[in-house]
């Protein structure tokens, strides 16, 4: 009897990202991106953001259609809840941005993935954000991240796909380090 | 302008490793030393340093440790002495107190500018090391005003910082190595940590250094690792050399009291402010730490050794529950800051087009691209031991076999272009 290795796929095309990474040291600027929003006042607590071009490959890109976000406050803030709030859109971008990476990295590392949950939590004080003590800052205290993953790996190796996806995210990274912010007035 | 086939750059272990491989093939050649033989060695090294690697492990072409101590570790005194006495012994040409100004490509090879005269080699070997300058992060730019701050390559021991707390940056071998000391001296130290490699001392009764020399781990290839970038910013291992044979780690260190936190992200008004990133470095390490025992313990049940002690496993890397992400240094009474954030190659003198867009000499196992201009004593050149003083004597040799082999092709070829150019022009 011969047993012949099913390929692994999670539907992520490495050797693409890779192919990418062998481009840089030719043509850095291919590296320089910008990504972009755009939100629009709608009523109250409530706006509406849109995502659709940014930035990329020396060139003006495009997403295939035009994103649309609500954002709202829930209706114990005495808002419509007509989407969920900011801070819940960095749990869902941190949540996005470390299970990608998870997918990329077992791809690089031939590890078959079947299912991969996260579940983010972050905790706030409203003292903050209320104005209500000056010792209290507006944002979390703490985010917390838990997966469950099933995958052909052992334990080390699954811990050791989670920890390289921190190591490797964009929005992890922006989380834990100070990021220089500009707001103006057109 | 005096003319020699080879110009070695440096008087350390590595260029004079070279000049013994040199000599070893009666290639005519000199070795320029800006200052003594083993100069680093003697003047920036702090005060308590001692080599990371044991000493057996104190290897050179034609020369191996003999001394009553095979297990210990040298301070730098001693190595300066060691080197000093291989450079006698080896006969090797090295002219001191000559500061090399700059290298640049002439007809059939390059012009050495020096203060003290000129010499015309075919060839060129760097070897002046790859912490000739401190590298600083980033925030360095922004330290606010009233901290004095030193850099591995000037600190010397902790009576030469102001009173008060120290902020330790970077937790290297060094890092780790000052903020102990530091501690010891009774000043509070805060350790900045980012990425690491954790490392035991002794593993399984032995050196780790010896498992990783004996399993061949120490000898895998440049042009065999899966990703060569990485390998070659992989920050030092987290060891030191004494006489007790610690472990120094980060749990090390917290026991003592020293407080760590994250990678330093910046200064703002005056405040440190550290990255949240603490639990995911120290995971990482603790499971390259896994996985490198791993391999250990699989090539000892292959070759039958380390019987008597059997597999260990180090506890995790404690972080606390709470690590502060900013410090007001004022505040905390932290008066210094002690950069231990890597070194870099200093290469300003070499005008020769090698260098990639961020300053770095671009070499295929310290083989560049200029002909006949070749890199020694940089990490991970051509295998993992290369940054070790045990690495010298294997990448030595093998650069000196591609030198001869490209001045044997130079000595060859020289007619053969001339035919072609002939033919060129009858077609």
């Amino acid at each position: 009897m011969t047993t012949t290795a099913t390929p692994v796929d999670n539907g992520v095309n490495v050797e693409a990202l890779l192919g990418v990474r062998d481009l840089l040291p030719d043509s850095p600027e291919m590296a320089r991106f910008q990504w972009r929003s755009t939100t629009s006042w709608v009523n109250g607590t409530h706006s509406r953001s849109d995502v659709e071009t940014f930035h990329g490959f020396s060139e003006e890109q495009r997403h295939h259609a035009t994103f649309n976000f609500d954002v709202d406050h829930p209706l114990q803030f005495a808002a419509q809840d007509k989407g969920i709030t900011p801070v819940e859109y960095v749990l869902v971008a941190l949540g996005g941005c470390l299970t990608a990476g998870i997918a990329a990295v077992a791809q690089q590392r031939s590890i078959q993935l079947r299912s991969v949950e996260a579940t983010v939590t972050a905790e706030m004080d409203l003292h903050g954000i209320l104005g209500a003590d000056p010792e209290v800052r507006n944002g979390f205290s703490g985010v917390a991240v838990r997966y469950v993953i099933d995958a052909d790996a052992t334990r080390d190796e699954v811990e050791a796909l989670v920890a390289q996806s921190q190591k490797r995210s964009a929005v992890y990274d922006i989380l834990t380090n100070p990021t220089s912010v500009t707001v103006e007035v057109a | 302008m005096a003319r020699t086939t080879t110009v070695v750059v440096g008087a350390g272990h590595c260029g004079l490793a070279m000049s013994r491989c040199l000599a070893d093939r009666a290639i005519d050649h000199v070795v320029l030393e800006r200052g003594e033989v083993a100069d680093a060695w003697r003047t920036q090294r702090w005060d308590s340093l001692r080599l990371l690697t044991p000493n057996w492990m104190t290897r050179l072409p034609g020369f191996a440790y003999r001394g009553d101590d095979p297990d210990g570790y040298m301070t730098a005194p001693q190595v300066a002495r060691l080197i000093t006495g291989y450079a006698a012994g080896s006969g090797a040409p090295v002219l001191t107190g000559t500061t090399v100004t700059a290298v640049r490509p002439r007809s059939d090879g390059y012009a050495v500018l020096t203060d003290r005269g000129a010499w015309h080699a075919r060839t060129v070997v760097v070897a002046t090391g790859a912490c000739a300058a401190a590298t600083l992060p980033q925030p360095a730019q922004d330290l606010p005003d009233g901290i004095t701050a030193v850099s591995t390559a000037v600190y010397r021991n902790p009576a030469a910082l102001p009173d008060g707390g120290v902020l330790v940056v970077g937790a290297s071998a060094s890092g780790i190595q000052i903020a102990q000391e530091l501690h010891r001296s009774g000043r509070p130290v805060t350790l900045a940590v980012g990425e690491h490699v954790r490392m035991p001392r002794t593993y399984r009764g032995r050196d780790i250094l010896w498992w990783m020399d004996a399993s061949g781990l120490l000898d895998e290839r440049y042009d065999q690792v899966p990703d060569l970038v990485r390998a070659r910013h992989l920050p030092s291992m987290q060891l030191v050399g004494t006489p007790e044979r610690a472990t120094l780690d980060l749990n090390a260190l917290t026991a003592l009291g020293v407080r760590v936190v994250g990678r330093l992200a910046g200064f703002r008004d005056g405040t440190a402010l550290f990255s949240g990133s603490l639990p995911n470095v120290c995971t990482l390490a603790d499971l390259k730490l896994g996985r490198l025992l791993d391999g250990i313990d699989a090539w000892a049940d292959r070759a039958g050794i380390g019987g008597d002690h059997p597999p260990q496993r180090f506890p995790a890397t404690a972080v606390p529950a709470s690590v502060p992400l900013s410090i007001d240094l004022r505040a905390q009474g932290i008066a210094s800051v002690v950069w231990a954030t890597g070194h870099r190659p200093e290469l300003s003198w070499l005008h020769v087009p090698v260098f990639d867009r961020k300053g770095r000499v671009v070499h295929d196992g310290g083989v560049t691209a200029a002909p006949g201009l070749y890199l020694i004593g940089l990490p991970f050149l051509r295998r993992r031991k290369s940054s070790l003083i045990d690495g010298a004597a294997a990448d030595a040799a093998e650069l000196a076999a591609h030198l001869a082999a490209h001045l044997d092709t130079r000595a060859g070829r020289a007619p053969l272009d001339r035919r072609f150019d002939v033919d060129r022009r009858a077609g």
